[in-house]
């Protein structure tokens, strides 16, 4: 049971608050960018590439200009007068916004038709006659590294090859000397698909250039509204968009994911044409258009080895990535971490060996990849180390529940120094794979999965106990093109004990209006429901990076915290003011300061409020107003044990889950509802890759299945009825202990379900299967391995 | 080429000449301004678009506008009433069965649906009854226990209780 220091009435930490946002979005009142209609405003659509490298060797509009209702079509050549036709990434490399010459995927943006109407601007598109002549795509990052390979980045003066950058962290040498001695080394390679965050509601914008006062107003489908303005002025600047002219509005989001952080062709297109024709021009993706061409995520072929003893003692971890980044480095990790928080792959074990490498690879693939709920890259590195920490248990033949018992950090050895340099804040691994243990009934599933194996039946169990890092991030590591990755809150307190709080993140669905609401109320005791939060708009709220790496509570939410502490501050020696007391005879209840040992006498926070502005005392700044942009000194360490249950057919190899048991500690809660429905959902995108999701490409290049047809996002059918649960470990340095939860869940499910599929078949001689594992998979495994033979 | 047609919209006729080729959900949300209903896929597969067409949950963007012609058509904005919110619409606000509130419309109207051939669906039922509906955010869970905290609601039955089970 969560304990709560406020009142329900309060509604501070640990209430399960109805969601303040819900009320618009049951009634359809919701405000997403499609939903915008401006005067005048022009639709945008685009032209896309069929192929996936090919030279353009002419576009011929005339017939699309013919299209009534078609004002414009902008190709590379005329943003290219405006030096508009490149952009850089927020990696720091360059994409094409518009081709002049080459294209370099399959779907990329080739040109743009202005219209009048949706309709018209596609009928437009289709009247576009492009002449390609189609070269050889290399697709395989394995074979883009190869000498022979045709170098792709030609645009890049001097580039001899495909390689993007090598990345290393951890003491190579002793790594390596111990994997020569060790007793017992496991070794898999692991594949993470390429997949799609595929938020249900597509990237689009409405860009208004306002001519007369030389003025832009971008509404956009982005998760960091203040990045996007710096990055606007520095990409425009030099046409006379500077940062004061440009005003960035976040609308209501309709889920991001990670995938609404970057910045797409298409957003810079609307610009410019607005900028030229000084009309607002509105582009919204079809969902074709999203899947083929934006956000794709992971792509990491990672070889992962654990040397250990033979008792079961894992002893250190080597792994090495090849990161197929397709056409450009286009995530949005922070500036020093090229492959992103991949170092945390040491897991939640104890040892003090770890080297890890990685070598990311241009490839005639859409650019990527961004960090697709997960605090860049943590869910590649927990993959890996939890399906090679099975295997090593396999090896060692000790139970995976009591292995990773015997190795976990122990709760008393926090805060503990990572071989790759974290410092985890806290953690009691151990307490949380017991509780999730208990709650799956562990031991008899496995008595009733060896009676299962004795009659051929397939029923598995698996485990996934992963350490996560969040909250991106202390300024002296942290940073995106330069800005340092803190983030602020700004609270205003009216006359009559209102507040409006507003914010540099930005919700998506979090739910920031209920939870940020409710971290004011804790720490000043003014009812969460009389605290309007705002997020989104770059003229009003404070400057801030956004949201997306589980960031929000660790560091929009801990500014919160100290915002309200200084206004508590001021309260205080308002209070003494009124009471005619000295401060430190002032004692403070959620909602009051009393005087010790009297309490009658006291002064409610709405008087001390109403005083701030009528009767303040003399010499002190009116109002009851403070901002606090906050550095975090750590980052956040979130952890869990999953536990998940399968039962294969044997002879479809259909597999069902048949329970998921998923304990998570994010530290102090601030809503237990909305925690455990980010639970639920992160699940969820974590049986997608496990079992459905993953981008298929051909070797020219061509995207098998870019539609909602064939690119399985799960339904409710899909998905298991999760079971839930918690521990509470607070964070020892943030202001309200709490760590962030938003992805947890979709890093630490596919290896507790891989792991129970191939717990499932290691009867049958399985040691390691790829996600997504279909049935099909499983087939073609053990056809390999002469099990089953092939259907007649 | 434009033709006439009728259409009733939450109880209000609009006669509008529009393309043949106008697809219902474009005329919902552009031609008439309720945004409420929303556009996930060009596929057919996300519902997020789901309206009832003489009560019946159908994709609107796999309608068109000139099939909807004389039929009366339910949106989100059509399900509260004088008298308050829609037992849907509370249920999935005191269950949290929605995040960022997408595809929030679309499963609500398919529930309405459901639940007037299936006054008390199982579990079971329900996931099956919309799984013509993606939802990104939730996870489905909680979208289950609206569905069942609406039908109890309709039926008149004791409310399930909305307290997470999260321990
Ligand atoms: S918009 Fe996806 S089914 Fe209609
Ligand atoms: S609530 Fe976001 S898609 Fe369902």
């Amino acid at each position: 049971m969560i304990q709560c220091k406020t009142s329900k009435e309060i509604g501070g930490m640990g209430h399960s608050l109805k969601r303040k946002e819900d009320a618009r979005f049951i009634q359809g009142k919701g405000h997403y960018v499609d939903d915008i209609k401006l005067d005048g405003m022009l639709y945008m659509d685009i032209v896309r590439s069929p192929y996936a490298y090919a030279k353009i060797k002419k576009i011929n509009i005339e017939k699309a200009l013919k299209v009534p209702g078609v004002a414009a079509v902008v190709t590379g050549r005329d943003l290219e007068k405006y030096k508009l036709h490149w952009m850089p990434t927020l990696m720091g490399d360059t994409q094409m916004v518009l081709p002049t010459d080459t294209v370099m995927y399959q779907s990329q943006e080739v040109a743009a038709v202005i219209a009048t109407s949706r309709y018209a601007a596609a009928d437009g598109v289709d009247a576009v006659e492009v002449e390609y002549e189609v070269m050889k795509p290399v697709t395989d990052p394995f074979k883009a590294l190869e000498k022979d390979a045709p170098v792709l980045r030609t645009d890049k003066p001097g580039k001899k090859d495909n390689h993007i950058w090598h990345w290393e962290v951890g003491d190579k040498a002793k790594t390596d000397a111990l994997f020569k001695k060790a007793e017992v080394v496991v070794k898999e390679n692991i594949y993470l698909p390429r997949i799609h965050v595929a938020s249900i509601e597509t990237c689009g914008c409405v860009a208004d250039y306002d001519k007369v006062n030389n003025h832009l107003t971008m509404y956009m489908t982005t998760q960091a509204p203040h990045a996007i303005r710096t990055v606007i002025a520095l990409v425009a600047g030099h046409v006379g968009l500077t940062e004061e002219k440009i005003r960035v509005i976040s609308p209501d989001i309709g889920g991001g994911f990670g995938g609404k952080v970057p910045v797409y062709p298409g957003y810079v297109i609307a610009i410019a044409v607005s900028f030229l024709v000084g009309k607002p021009v509105k582009w919204i993706e079809d969902r074709s258009e999203n899947l083929q061409a934006d956000s794709f995520a992971r792509d990491y072929h990672i070889t992962a080895e654990l040397a250990g003893s033979k008792s079961g003692k894992i002893q250190g971890v080597r792994f090495k990535v090849v990161a197929d980044h397709g056409y450009a480095d286009s995530q949005a990790a922070p500036t020093k971490f090229p492959a992103g928080l991949f170092s945390i792959g040491t897991g939640s074990y104890d040892y003090d060996t770890a080297f890890m490498e990685a070598d990311a690879v241009y490839t005639n693939k859409p650019p990527g990849g961004v960090a697709y709920r997960c605090s860049f890259r943590v869910t590649e590195a927990v993959h890996a180390i939890e399906r090679i920490t099975d295997k090593f248990a396999m090896e060692v033949k000790m139970d995976p529940a009591q292995l990773r018992m015997n190795n976990f950090i122990k709760k008393e050895q926090f805060p503990w120094k990572s071989p790759t340099g974290w410092t985890y804040d806290s953690g009691d691994y151990h307490a949380a794979l017991k509780k999730a243990m208990d709650a799956v009934g562990y031991d008899a599933l496995r008595k009733e999965q060896a009676e299962k194996r004795k009659k051929g039946e397939l029923m598995g169990i698996g485990i996934s106990s992963f350490t996560e890092i969040v909250g991106a991030g202390p300024s002296k590591d942290f940073d995106i093109l330069g800005i340092k990755m803190f983030d602020s809150a700004e609270i205003r307190v009216h006359p009559t004990g209102k507040a409006i709080a507003r914010f540099g993140t930005k919700s998506q669905g979090q739910g920031h209006e209920t939870t940020y609401a409710q971290i004011i109320a804790e720490e000043l005791g003014i009812p969460a429901e009389n605290i309007a939060v705002e997020e989104g708009d770059t003229d009003t709220a404070p400057y801030g990076l956004g949201t997306y790496a589980s960031r929000s509570t660790p560091t929009a939410g801990a500014a919160a915290a100290v915002a309200a502490r200084k206004l508590r501050d001021k309260a205080r020696k308002i209070a003494a003011y009124l009471l005619e007391v000295s401060e430190a005879d002032l004692e403070w209840e959620p909602g009051k300061f009393f005087v010790k040992g009297a309490p009658q006498k006291s002064k409610t926070i709405q008087e001390i409020v109403f005083a701030a502005y009528t009767n303040h005392p003399q010499g002190m700044e009116a109002g009851f107003e403070a901002t606090h942009y906050y550095d975090p000194p750590n980052l956040t360490f979130p952890f869990g044990s999953y536990i998940c249950v399968v039962d294969i057919d044997k002879e479809t190899y259909e597999i069902k889950v048949r329970r998921f048991v998923a304990i998570d500690d994010c530290g102090n809660i601030i809503n237990p509802m909305i925690v455990q429905g980010q639970v639920h959902g992160g699940l969820t995108q974590g049986i997608a890759p496990a079992m459905y999701e993953e981008f298929i490409y051909d070797e020219d290049g061509n995207i098998l299945n870019g539609t909602f047809m064939d690119y399985l996002v799960p339904t409710a059918v899909e998905s298991p009825h999760w079971e839930t649960g918690h521990t509470v470990t607070p964070s020892p340095h943030h202001p309200i202990g709490a760590k962030g939860v938003g992805e947890s869940p979709t890093v630490g499910a596919p290896p507790a379900i891989a792991n129970a599929i191939v717990d499932a078949l290691t009867p049958l001689g399985i040691t390691h299967l790829d996600i997504p594992i279909t049935p099909y998979k499983i087939w073609k495994a053990l056809k390999e391995k002469g099990v089953v033979k092939p259907v007649a | 080429m434009e033709k006439e047609i009728t259409v009733t919209i939450n109880g209000t006729a609009h006669t509008v000449k529009v393309e043949p080729r106008l697809l219902l959900v474009h005329l919902i949300r552009e031609n008439l301004n309720m945004t409420g209903t929303h556009i996930g896929c060009d596929t057919s597969n996300c519902g997020a678009c789901t309206v009832l067409m003489d009560g019946k949950a159908v994709k609107s963007c796999t309608i068109l506008a000139v099939q909807a012609n004389g039929k009366s058509i339910t949106t989100v904005e059509g399900l509260a009433t004088a008298e308050g919110l829609h037992p849907i619409q509370e249920g999935f606000k005191e269950n949290h069965a929605l995040h960022c509130g997408f595809c929030t419309p679309g499963m609500m109207l398919r529930a309405v649906e459901l639940l007037k051939h299936n006054p008390n669906p199982t579990e079971e039922e329900i996931r099956w009854g919309i799984s013509g509906n993606l939802c990104r955010c939730t996870g489905y869970n909680n979208i289950v226990k609206a569905i069942q905290y609406a039908g109890a609601k309709m039926r008149g039955d004791k409310l399930p209780s909305t307290e997470p089970q999260f321990v």
